[in-house]
């Protein structure tokens, strides 16, 4: 594809040109695409805030409708983030420094794997094998640490609540975090690691000392990407989650994310309603929004142990 | 060597996609569709696409709808997105599809909109899909149980609590009533069903039910809840305990809900169904062919079950071309004929509509015209 | 890699080791207390092989804690709990496989794989289950819907999500544009899924006219959920490619683009293999957009243009949601599981193929 490029000696300047107007109109166009997303969403989402109180779900206006289900959001995403981040960054640490080197391309397919499965399959696995399996725990917290509130009984007898969306959510972004946190522990500088050994680190000394401090930005965008995801997912909460009112109770049926209550009323919806619910799914856009730049801001904090470059 | 290295993955793409193409068929029932088309009689002049959007509770019954309407007339074909009722209004208001499949009949503010892609005459909206919803509940060795509409509207708003609760009892003295507490289970997502129950609640025991009638469940009330007809049917045979609601197709093995009306108690089934849409009144301020139906819930006349759900197509008086025209008045007539409803009912356990019934939505059918 | 184990530090430090068949020993003592534990709230296996796996961790921990000191005992703590994370992960993925396995191997019929379902009516199933004949139907219009809107979507946001991700990081290092393109990148990927889906659907509907629905909007819907993790994953691969290469590249006087195309994406290409293939994954089995996009078809259309198109999420949706027969649902659920199977195996083809191309791409860089 090149070579004849290479051949012609004088061209490579305007070639140089070439390529790098292209990838600005790339850029420029991903700009583009999600400003006319973000036109569209608040087109589409006026007439949810200008309407009257009484004629929005819930009859008390927008933003007391909204409020509930962003908690819920926010609820279901710090569960699985939670869970997922430890568990992913280990699970890279271990395909990257700790299985056996023959072994350690097969675990990371295997992982991969996971990111495979659709959100459906995650659903109706979570709501026909995980929250059956649940129940009993949930029993049992809600008798012995009730006392704490979000353990508060009674537990739900169909163990579909906020905890089992918030494990499925896990187990769904978990494969995020892992796939490209892998990919850049596998990458610390040999000389690093190597000198860290030679001064007589054990191997998870070599690992604090080298491999985290260089690998920080990288598992920080790994994790917002997982978050991203853990934020937006649709389908499997919605089939996993008995939905219903706010309740601080992880283990009774209730609370409900954005992204569910969108699919799950989308459907029927006209007018108004879809308004409402277009203006929930621009709610949903600006989190997104707030917590990358709270990400940003803890990545520019901690630039200065990024051995990257 | 460059090309070698493209080329293997690139090979075996290319193999794939011609295994792929080579054995697909369309063919699913083994059946040989008959190539002379002997049975299309009057399909003649019927052809090109139709296309639909509208309530995924009537998706069953379009199945069935396509499979014999493209039998009777192979020159045409018939596509239909279970969007929702919502969703299939609109792409109706927008011109988007040529008819809507909806739960609701359009709401004045609609047929107003209507008029300007419809004519004069507006939208038609067709009773085509009459499916009862019954009260199902999970208690091993109990088929049935009678309740009233005040019963049933404590139980769902969670006053009665357990299952040998008086109220239940009095009711029915024969029936060995477990102490289990109950279970309510509900759609989560917004729904036709939900709508026309809580709308039954509503008007036969308003105390019990003062929420707003929406396809949402209300939301001060705490309760279970699942995606769907299949969700909250399967939450229910899984629990024992739990109460639900659903069309009545779908209710497989779990006991249904004998339900009173004026002195007795009206057991579901397809008669008693299509007797409660008999019973209901036209909507006033509209055309005269359409066929807008308020169902009577309070109705008192004996034999007739007033939790139904009554689904409808929704179609132009009048369309811009003839073939257009043609082609939706063939598939209107077929689907409310009794050789579409009696189909219909074989797949999706509907209940036919009746003889009465039929007779003038055949003739809003015929209504239809084309401008040019 | 470097392995630290016991056996490379014997020599030198034999008297500060644990011998090997100390772990047993505490392993024994781990599994009897960690069954009496769980004796003591309702025996069953999970709680007792957790308790089990607690006990070791800790016990081991004390003992190397006695013996070698505390920075070994971290060691083995850490490594104990990365093990541990690894077969936690893998719980999960086994239990969802063998479910799928358990429930989509049976209807995994030839007749499943090339069949569509034109003309398959409940009326079908209704007989089907009463005669307890083989399930009719299949998937092979969704099959075929996927591929090529996947397809498509892929050749729309790879060449977008990888020119950015070039520009972000060779070209507009620091600028504010590419500040700006990062920051928003990373809000796309908040994009609700359903929201693409309208947003594609209302684009083509100003267009086209509305209620636009073919392949072709789909596609477009999922390349913009595709485009932000193309571009994240491949900026952060192209990222940790480290500058000597770069700079060697230049000091033989190569051109820049040339630079890119010839030597720093070669070095990454197996982590942008990676990233694009999970991005693939990401989106093959989103159902929303497609919902919303596609419309909805059961006979096969080879037509991503024209013409409404069956997709394999929106397939086994369809067959969950809306039983073909209502009053049997077991056809349904059989086609659903089925088509679920198939959507997974198409995607670990995917990634086997990805990691085909990466291993034809890469450099020998002797890791």
């Amino acid at each position: 594809m090149s070579t004849n490029t290479l051949a012609r000696r004088g061209s490579g300047r305007s070639s140089d040109k070439a390529f790098h107007l292209a990838t600005l109109a790339a850029g420029c166009l991903i700009l583009v695409v999600l400003f006319s997303v973000a036109a569209f969403l608040l087109v589409q989402s006026i007439p949810a805030f200008q309407a009257q109180a009484e004629e929005v779900t819930g009859g008390a206006g927008f933003w007391s409708y909204i409020w509930p289900i962003v908690i819920g959001t926010l609820i279901a995403a710090a569960i699985a983030m939670a869970l997922a981040t430890p568990v992913g960054i280990f699970v890279a640490l271990f395909i990257s420094h700790f299985a056996p080197r023959r072994l350690a391309l097969g675990f990371g397919y295997l992982i991969d794997l996971l990111a495979a499965i659709p959100s459906v399959i995650y659903g109706a696995w979570g709501y026909i094998f995980l929250a059956p399996l649940l129940t009993t725990a949930y029993d049992w917290l809600a008798a012995n640490l009730g006392w704490i509130p979000v353990f508060a009984g009674p537990a739900s007898q169909t163990g579909r609540t906020m905890l089992t969306a918030g494990i499925v959510l896990a187990v769904m972004v978990l494969p995020i975090i892992t796939a490209l946190t892998r990919e850049i522990f596998l990458q610390t500088p040999k000389l690093h690691e190597e000198a860290a050994l030679a001064m007589g680190a054990t191997q998870w000394e070599m690992i604090k000392m080298a491999v985290l401090p260089f690998a920080r930005p990288g598992i920080i965008s790994a994790a917002m990407l997982g978050l991203g995801r853990a934020l937006g997912e649709t389908m499997a909460i919605a089939l996993v989650l008995s939905p219903g009112a706010l309740t601080a109770s992880l283990i009774q049926s209730g609370n409900q994310t954005i992204a569910a209550e969108i699919a799950l009323n989308f459907p029927e919806a006209y007018n108004l309603r879809l308004s409402e619910l277009i203006a929930a799914g621009l709610v949903l856009f600006v989190i997104t929004l707030a917590v990358n730049m709270l990400a940003r801001w803890v990545i520019s904090r901690h630039k200065e142990f990024s051995g990257a470059n | 060597m460059k090309a070698l290295r493209y080329g293997r993955p690139a090979a075996l793409l290319a193999a794939g996609a011609l295994v792929l193409t080579a054995c697909g068929t369309d063919n699913a029932t083994g059946t040989n569709p008959d190539p002379a088309g002997n049975s299309a009689s009057a399909g003649a002049s019927v052809t090109g696409t139709l296309t639909g959007a509208g309530a995924s509770s009537q998706q069953a019954a379009m199945t069935a709808w396509k499979a014999g309407f493209e039998e009777m007339y192979p020159e045409a074909q018939v596509q239909y997105s279970p969007d929702g009722s919502g969703a299939g209004r609109e792409a109706f208001l927008s011109e988007g599809v040529q008819f809507a499949g909806s739960d609701s009949y359009l709401d004045d503010k609609e047929y107003a909109a209507s008029k300007e892609i419809c004519g004069p005459e507006g939208a038609l909206n067709i009773p085509a899909y009459v499916s009862p919803i019954a009260v199902a509940f999970n208690l091993p060795g109990i088929d049935s149980l009678k309740l009233d509409a005040n019963t049933i509207a404590s139980i769902f708003n969670g006053d009665i609590k357990k299952w040998n609760d008086k109220a239940i009892a009095s009711q029915n003295p024969d029936v060995d009533l477990p102490d289990l507490p109950i279970t309510v289970v509900h759609r989560s997502d917004d729904s036709g069903t939900t709508e026309n129950f809580v709308d039954y609640l509503s008007v036969a025991a308003p105390q019990a039910w003062p929420y707003e009638v929406s396809g949402n469940w209300p939301s001060d009330i705490v309760a279970e809840s699942a995606q769907g007809t299949s969700g909250v049917v399967a939450t229910t045979s899984s629990t024992k305990g739990a109460i639900t609601y659903s069309d009545a197709s779908a209710v497989g093995d779990l006991g249904k809900a004998k339900v009173k009306v004026g002195e007795e108690y009206v057991e579901l089934n397809a008669e008693a169904a299509s007797k409660a849409v008999e019973a209901a009144t036209p909507v006033e301020g509209r055309s005269d062919q359409d066929m807008s139906l308020d169902l009577k819930r309070d109705t008192t006349e004996s034999g007739a079950y007033p939790i139904v759900l009554v689904s409808y197509h929704i179609y132009c008086s009048e369309y811009e071309n003839q073939q257009t025209a043609d082609l939706v008045k063939a598939f209107g007539s077929y689907a409310i004929s009794e050789k579409g409803q009696q189909d219909a009912a074989k797949s999706a356990g509907n209940a036919p509509i009746s003889d009465n019934l039929r007779q003038q939505a055949q003739k809003a059918i015929d209504s239809i015209s084309a401008t040019s | 890699m470097l392995k630290v184990d016991a056996k490379q530090h014997q020599s030198q430090l034999t008297r500060n080791r644990l011998p090997r068949f100390a772990l047993l020993a505490v392993l024994f003592p781990a599994a009897i207390a960690a069954a009496a534990a769980a004796t003591l709230i309702g025996f069953n296996v999970v709680l007792w092989m957790v308790f089990t796996a607690v006990l070791f961790v800790i016990g081991a921990w004390l003992i190397t804690l006695l013996v070698e000191g505390s920075r070994h005992a971290g060691n083995r703590m850490i490594r104990y709990v990365v093990y541990g994370a690894f077969i936690l992960a893998l719980i999960p993925l086994v239990s969802v496989i063998w479910t799928v396995l358990e429930r989509g191997l049976p209807g995994l019929t030839s007749n499943f794989l090339w069949t569509s379902m034109s003309g398959v009516t409940g009326a079908v199933d209704n007989r089907t289950v009463a005669e307890g004949t083989p399930v009719l139907g299949g998937a092979y219009h969704a099959i075929v819907g996927t591929l090529q809107i996947s397809l498509v979507a892929t050749l729309i946001s790879v060449p977008i999500g990888l020119m950015s991700a070039i520009y972000l990081v060779e070209y507009g290092t620091g600028g504010p544009l590419s500040r700006a393109i990062t920051f928003f990148v990373d809000v796309m990927t908040g994009i609700p899924s359903i929201v693409a889906g309208l947003f594609a659907a209302a684009l083509f509907g100003m267009v086209f006219g509305p209620a636009t629905r073919t392949g072709f909007v789909a596609a477009v819907a999922l390349s913009v959920l595709m485009i932000p993790v193309v571009v994240r994953s491949t900026e952060e691969m192209l990222r940790i490619v480290p500058n000597e290469l770069r700079e060697a590249s230049y000091a033989l006087g190569v051109r820049k683009w040339r630079t890119i195309t010839k030597v720093v994406i070669p070095t990454a290409i197996s982590g942008i293999a990676s990233g694009v293939t999970l991005a693939i994954a990401r989106v093959v089995g989103e159902t929303a957009p497609i919902l919303v996009t596609a419309g909805f078809a059961t006979s096969i259309n080879w037509n991503v243009f024209s013409g409404w198109m069956a997709s394999l999420p929106t397939f086994i949706y369809y067959q969950i949601r809306t039983p073909t027969s209502p009053t049997n649902v077991e056809p349904s659920d059989q086609r659903a599981w089925a088509a679920a199977l198939i959507l997974i195996l198409f995607v670990m083809l995917l990634n086997l193929a990805a990691r085909l191309i990466a291993r034809f791409f890469a450099p020998r860089t002797g890791r």
